[in-house]
C-alpha cells in the first residue's frame, strides 16, 4: 500500500510552502506527492517560483509527483492555466477537473478526487483515456470504492484517508465575503487562516471550515482504522491532505500502522496528538453522514469487507 | 426565439407547463436515478409515455434528467433508465455521469443527449471534451456563471447553451458539493437529494424556531419571523470573522431583467428549477416566462408581474448572473 500526499489546500506562507516540502522530501516516508495550488488561481503565483525546486527535491527523494489542475475553471486565465499544465513533461498531472483532460486525452495521467467517478463504468471511460492512478471522491462509501478498485485492475485506486474533507467548490470566495470584500479584491485574507477558518453552527456545534473558495469539514477523516478493509478492496494508496500540523508525524503513523511495527489504536493516539482538537470521521466510508466516526474494533484493520453495513 | 424549459414533478405539473406555454418539460423517473427524488414525485415509466404522447401531441417536447451518478454496482438500473427513456420516446436525455455517457452514446447513438448542470462544464474546453466524447447536443450551464462569461462561453461551445432563470440556486458548483452528505449521509450526487426532509427537525423554543439538518441547527428564526426550509448552504452560521448567511441568503434566482443579455449571448434555452414544486409554481412561473419573452420578441417593455410569492424566502437575485461579489 503506498501513501500519498495531497496538495496543501490552503493558503500559506511560500516560504512555509516550500520548506514544507523540503522537510517531506528529507524525511517523510511517503511514496507520492502531488504538488500546485488546485483550490484558487489567484494564489497560484506566490507559488509558482518555488515548484520547480520543490520537485526537483521530491524526485531527488525517489518520491513520485503529480501536478495538480485547478479544481474550479472558468476565468480565461484559468482555462491557459490549466492548458500549460497539461503540456508538463516529466510529471504526472492530476487532473481535478474535466477541462484538463481534453487535452491530457491518451497521455498517462492521475485524476484527483475533485473528478466524478462513483462506479465502475466512469473509473474504466477514465483508464481508457489514460489514468494510471484515480483518488475516488471522498463521498464514496467502501461498497462503491471496492467494486471500482477491483474494476480497474490495471491502476492504482486512491482513498482520501487523512485531513478535513473538501466538500464543495464554489466561484464565490466566502473569506472575501467574511470580511466584506470583493473576489478580484480580496487582499488574500485566506492567508489569515492556514488551517482554514471554523465555520460552528448558531448553538456553537463545530461544522464546517472555510477556505476561500472551498469548504471543507470540520472533523478530519482518518481510515487507520480501516487499512485491512482497504487492503482487501484492491486499494493501492492512501491520501494524506496536509493540514497545518506536523505531517511528517502524520505520514510516519500510517506508515508504521501499514507495515506493521504500530496497532491501530496506537496510532489513532499519535494522529491525535499531532493534530489535537479536531475530531476524526469516517462516515463517508460507512454509507453514513460524513461528520461521523466509526471507531475500529480491535482486529478491525485486519477484517474483511463482509462487515460494512453491520453498523 | 430562446426555448423555455420547464420542470414537472407530476403528470399534473407536466400538463400545466403545456398549457402555460413550455417549449419543453423535463423531469425523471421516480427513482435514485435523476437528483429530484422526493417521495410522491416524479414518473412512473407508464406516466412518462403518457406525458411524452401528450407533450408532442401539442408540439412540446420532453426531456428526461437521469442525471445522478449510478452507485458502483448497480449501474444496471442507471442502464435501464436511459434505454425505457429512449424507447418512450424522449426528445433528450439530460445526464451527469460520464460512464452513463459513454453507454448512451454507444447503445443510442442517434439519441439527443444534454449536458446536466450536475457534470459542471463551466468553461469551452470542459463542454468540448463532452461533445468530442459523446456527442452532446446541449449543456446546462453551472449557475456560478455572469452574463458575458456566458456569451463569451456559448461564443466558443461546441454546443448548445441552456441557463437557469428562475428557482432555486446553488452556490456552489453542481454536481460537486457533499455538504448534504456530510450532514446526513444523502447526496445530491447520488441519492437525488440535498438537505432531505427527512432530517429536518424544526424545534420551538421561547425566542422562536430552530430548523436543524442531521443534528446540525441551520437557522434560528424570532417569534415573529417565518421559518425557512433549511437547505445547508442557506443557513446562518457563526465565524470568528462574525455570524449569518455566511454563503447565501435564502434566496431564489430571478433573471427575468437579464433575458435580452442572454439571448445576445447566443444563448438556446432557458430553464426554470423546481420539480419539487406543485402546479400553481409550475403554471405561474412558465406563464410568466413566456410573456416576458414574448415581450423581448416584440420589443415590447415585458410586464415584470412579481414572482415573490414564488421565491424562497419571498426574495430573490440576480445569482452570479451580476457578479456583485467579485
Amino acid at each position: 500500500m503506498q501513501l500519498s500526499l495531497g496538495p496543501v489546500l490552503y493558503n500559506w506562507a511560500p516560504e512555509r510552502w516550500r520548506d514544507f516540502y523540503f522537510r517531506i522530501a528529507d524525511e517523510a516516508p511517503v511514496d507520492v506527492v502531488s504538488v500546485g495550488e488546485i483550490v484558487c488561481s489567484k494564489r497560484s503565483p506566490f507559488f509558482a517560483d518555488h515548484i520547480p525546486g520543490v520537485v526537483e527535491r521530491l524526485q531527488r527523494a525517489g518520491k513520485q509527483v503529480l501536478l495538480g489542475s485547478l479544481i474550479l475553471v472558468s476565468l480565461r486565465r484559468e482555462r491557459r492555466q490549466t492548458e500549460e499544465l497539461a503540456a508538463a513533461e516529466g510529471v504526472l498531472v492530476e487532473v481535478n477537473d474535466l477541462t484538463c483532460l481534453r487535452a491530457l486525452a491518451g497521455r498517462p495521467h492521475a485524476i484527483g478526487p475533485f473528478v466524478n467517478i462513483y462506479n465502475e463504468a466512469s473509473a474504466a471511460f477514465h483508464v481508457a483515456q489514460g489514468a494510471r492512478r484515480i483518488c475516488l471522491p471522498p463521498e464514496l462509501p467502501l461498497t462503491s470504492v471496492a467494486a471500482i478498485a477491483k474494476a480497474v485492475p490495471i491502476v492504482t485506486t486512491e482513498v482520501f484517508a487523512f485531513g478535513r474533507v473538501p466538500l464543495a467548490i464554489s466561484a464565490r470566495c466566502y473569506h472575501a465575503r467574511l470580511h466584506k470584500l470583493a473576489k478580484d479584491n480580496c487582499r488574500f485574507v485566506c492567508e489569515k487562516d492556514p488551517d482554514g477558518l471554523l465555520l460552528n453552527t448558531l448553538e456553537q456545534q463545530d461544522f464546517l471550515t472555510v477556505n476561500g473558495v472551498q469548504t471543507l469539514s470540520h472533523t478530519c477523516a482518518n481510515l487507520l482504522g480501516e487499512i485491512g478493509l482497504l487492503r482487501e478492496s484492491n486499494v493501492g494508496s492512501l491520501r494524506l491532505s496536509p493540514q497545518d500540523c506536523d505531517m511528517v508525524a502524520i505520514v510516519r503513523t500510517f506508515r508504521d500502522v501499514l507495515d506493521g511495527r504500530d496497532d491501530v489504536d496506537s496510532g489513532n493516539h499519535r494522529l491525535a496528538a499531532a493534530y489535537p482538537g479536531v475530531p476524526f470521521s469516517n462516515g463517508f466510508l460507512w454509507a453514513e453522514p460524513g461528520h461521523l466516526y466509526r471507531q475500529a474494533r480491535s482486529g478491525d484493520a485486519q477484517g474483511s469487507v463482509s462487515q460494512i453495513g453491520a453498523v | 426565439m430562446m426555448e423555455l424549459i420547464c420542470p414537472a414533478g407530476t403528470p399534473a405539473a407536466l400538463k400545466s407547463a403545456i398549457d402555460a406555454g413550455a417549449d419543453a418539460i423535463y423531469c425523471g423517473f421516480n427513482d435514485e436515478t435523476n437528483a429530484r427524488n422526493f417521495p410522491g414525485l416524479n414518473f412512473s415509466r407508464d406516466e412518462l409515455r403518457k406525458g411524452i404522447a401528450l407533450a408532442h401531441d401539442r408540439g412540446a417536447k420532453i426531456l428526461v434528467a437521469i442525471n445522478t451518478f449510478p452507485r458502483a454496482s448497480a449501474v444496471d438500473i442507471w442502464h435501464r433508465a436511459v434505454d425505457d427513456a429512449v424507447n418512450a420516446g424522449a426528445d433528450a436525455l439530460i445526464l451527469a455521469d460520464i460512464g452513463l455517457m459513454d453507454y448512451t452514446a454507444r447503445r443510442h447513438p442517434s439519441q439527443r443527449l444534454h449536458v446536466s448542470v450536475q457534470a459542471a462544464a463551466a468553461n469551452p474546453d470542459a463542454i468540448a471534451f463532452y461533445a468530442e466524447n459523446f456527442g452532446a447536443r446541449r449543456v446546462v450551464l453551472p449557475r456560478v456563471l455572469s452574463v458575458p462569461e456566458i456569451a463569451e462561453i456559448t461564443r466558443e461551445s461546441a454546443c448548445e447553451t441552456e441557463v437557469f432563470v428562475f428557482g432555486g440556486l446553488c452556490v456552489m458548483a453542481e454536481g460537486r458539493c457533499s455538504l448534504s452528505s456530510y450532514a446526513t449521509g444523502k447526496s445530491p450526487n447520488m441519492q437525488g437529494v440535498c438537505s432531505p426532509p427527512s432530517h429536518v427537525t424544526y424545534e420551538q423554543t421561547a425566542e422562536g424556531t430552530k430548523s436543524s439538518l442531521g443534528g446540525f441547527t441551520i437557522n434560528r428564526f424570532g417569534v415573529s419571523e417565518p421559518a425557512g426550509y433549511p437547505t445547508l448552504c442557506k443557513g446562518r452560521f457563526s465565524t470568528a470573522q462574525g455570524a449569518g448567511y455566511i454563503f447565501e441568503d435564502p434566496v431564489s434566482l430571478d433573471a427575468t431583467t437579464l433575458l435580452r443579455g442572454l439571448r445576445d449571448a447566443g444563448v438556446t434555452a432557458l430553464k426554470i428549477e423546481g420539480r419539487q414544486r406543485g402546479r400553481a409554481y409550475v403554471e405561474s412561473v412558465v406563464r410568466h416566462f413566456r410573456h416576458a419573452l414574448a415581450a423581448l420578441e416584440s420589443g415590447s417593455e415585458a410586464d415584470i408581474a412579481s414572482l415573490k410569492p414564488f421565491t424562497e424566502g419571498q426574495a430573490s437575485t440576480l445569482g452570479a448572473y451580476r457578479k456583485t461579489w467579485r
